[in-house]
């Protein structure tokens, strides 16, 4: 079983191998906007240095976001493109769980929380363990304070309990915020999702159920087109149609 | 050679099968055009988040079909053609990144086209035996240039619009009367049962030089309705259309005659307009040049042009490295 994983949902792209045995390969860039010039490329380069075909690869792993829309666009297109040119399946795991994933083995709770512009930030909640993470709640956008509420509100629930990890480049941003008795901050080399992770994770859900056709992957962006903010006087020099 | 051409740059989603045959003649496969103008009309205006989203969801269907109707399967391509500007990024970034994956796994070659230099070679998908030099009027929401076409690559720019798009005209003025979106199309369709000399609209900047501008005429059209709210749409719709082509058509007769043109070409979306290619057909059979009007579907956004435009830049400059980007603002003075 031979994995391309494609995680490019933050300001970091990123790819990377999964063999039978686990990682054979992987690499990241985070280096401005330039996610559409780096990953093709990047993707030769990993595959050439790995010594694989990409003809002997059996399924395309993305990340589906949360995430900054354009870059997961990137991320999304060549994966289907990539899984469609091939004749094999996409298997689509959320980015949250992706942040989520290298502390799995916390012994508390973990809320995964990325940078979603705009003074906004994308969370979710999980618990850990040896296989992975699983989610307990939805993905959610909003503003850092009302994720500190939500935070706060568990944190009574539960007493002392056993506090929270929180992990993402949102997190770190905005870690004045968020930062209470009970909560720790991980560190900021594991701030965005990665292909590694993608890759380890997909190869436990390469089983059939898990794997989709290309054309049914579909991102996660939880907020609606700002359709009102973005829209162009159709058509202008920078819209040009036909 | 077999080429996939791949067009995102605004609203529509399109893929297209095109063949060089050995003696040279070209054969589209297919040619598929997703249109997304009903997700857009609601905003009276193409909304560009909106535009991308529609492309990732519709990209991999329509590659599909355009693979299926063309009888190839994924050795038979010999390269991948896409659009990578000018347009909307996030859509460019959709088409693009789809074309530099199948290049990947295919081991086949990619080629980025200019969407601009794409239209020109609308008249070369129908026609075998296209003479140049060639006056081509591009024409559509987005530009109005009129181009000599000295052979495929070789280009001059002679005229183009100073303001608004004749596109952008159409549908500034359907928008004002409250015919919908988009424009093009209703007062194509209002003003055959209109009166086209009823109002006198400006010819603008007729007797100066190639250049053109449409804001003035869409703001005469507003003030003369306001004037007379009792004015049938018919005929705004029949006199405002005619004072747009008899300024197209009558620039690119000059434009044609300044560089011996054996031919006229129409091209982009107002080329759909009727009254337009009527006048077109009938300027150039006055002037003894022929006349060559796209089909529709040429004429509008489509991949067919994409993957001509690619074939040629391909065997003339070679491939395009994978680590190129889009640029939105790609200018035809790339080309020039
Ligand atoms: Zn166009």
């Amino acid at each position: 079983m031979l994995i391309v994983g494609i995680e490019t949902s933050s300001t970091q792209v990123s790819c990377a191998l999964g063999g039978p045995d686990g990682v054979l390969a992987a690499s990241q860039v985070n280096r401005g906007q330039r996610h559409a010039e780096l990953l093709s490329p990047m993707i030769g380069q990993l595959c050439a240095a790995a010594g694989v075909s990409l003809d002997s690869v059996n399924a395309v792993a993305v990340g589906v976001g949360p995430g900054l829309f354009t870059g997961l666009r990137v991320g999304l297109a060549t994966a289907k493109a990539m899984a469609f040119g091939l004749g094999v399946p996409v298997i689509g795991v959320g980015s949250l769980e992706l942040v989520a994933f290298p502390v799995r083995f916390a012994p508390c709770r973990i809320v995964a929380v990325t940078d979603a512009r705009r003074s906004e930030v994308f969370w979710a909640r999980f618990s850990g363990g040896m296989d992975g993470v699983e989610a307990f709640g939805p993905s959610q956008v909003g503003s850092p304070a009302e994720l500190r509420a939500e935070l706060d509100a568990e944190l009574d629930a539960d007493g002392a309990g056993a506090g929270h990890l929180l992990v993402g480049d949102g997190a770190l941003r905005y870690r004045e915020v968020l930062a209470a008795d009970g909560v720790e901050f991980a560190n900021s080399a594991l701030a965005h999702p990665s292909a590694w992770a993608l890759v380890q994770v997909a190869r436990s859900r390469a089983s059939v159920s898990s794997t989709v056709p290309p054309q049914d992957v579909h991102p996660v962006y939880l907020r609606q087109p700002d359709a009102e903010a973005n829209w162009v006087q159709r058509p202008t020099s920078e819209a040009p149609r036909s | 050679m077999v080429v996939l051409g791949i067009e995102t740059s605004c609203d529509d989603t399109a893929a297209s099968v095109l063949a060089r045959r050995a003696d040279g003649t070209l054969e589209v496969l297919s040619s598929v055009v997703s249109s997304q103008i009903d997700l857009h009309a609601r905003y009276g205006g193409v909304v560009p988040e909106v535009a991308s989203r529609a492309h990732i969801d519709r990209i991999i269907p329509v590659l599909a079909e355009a693979m299926r109707e063309a009888h190839v399967q994924r050795g038979d391509l010999d390269a991948i053609a896409a659009t990578i500007g000018p347009g909307l990024v996030g859509s460019l970034l959709v088409g693009v990144s789809a074309a530099k994956a199948l290049s990947l796994v295919w081991g086949v070659p990619f080629v980025g086209v200019n969407h601009l230099e794409g239209h020109l070679f609308a008249p070369l998908l129908e026609e075998q035996d296209v003479a140049f030099p060639l006056l081509v009027l591009l024409v559509s929401g987005g530009h109005t240039m009129l181009l000599g076409m000295f052979g495929p690559g070789d280009y001059r720019l002679m005229g183009r619009t100073l303001d608004d798009a004749a596109g952008e005209a159409f549908d500034k003025v359907a928008r004002y009367l409250g015919l919908g979106y988009p424009g093009g199309p209703v007062i194509d369709r209002l003003a055959t049962e209109g009166d086209l000399s009823a109002i006198a609209f400006p010819r603008s900047m007729l007797h100066d030089g190639l250049d053109f501008s449409f804001s003035g005429l869409k703001t005469s059209v507003v003030n003369y309705v306001r004037r007379h709210p009792e004015v049938a749409a018919t005929d705004v719709a029949a006199s405002f259309q005619e004072a747009a082509v008899d300024v197209l058509v009558h620039k690119a007769r000059l434009a044609a005659s300044q560089i011996g043109a054996v031919g006229m070409s129409l091209a982009g979306g107002v080329a759909a307009n009727t009254r337009l290619r009527a006048r077109w057909a009938a300027a150039a059979k006055a002037d003894g040049r022929r006349a060559h009007l796209p089909s529709l579907a040429y004429c509008t956004d489509n991949a067919a042009m994409v993957a001509a435009a690619g074939l040629w830049r391909l065997a003339e400059l070679g491939p395009t490295p994978l680590d190129c980007g889009v640029d939105p603002n790609l200018s035809l003075a790339a080309l020039l």
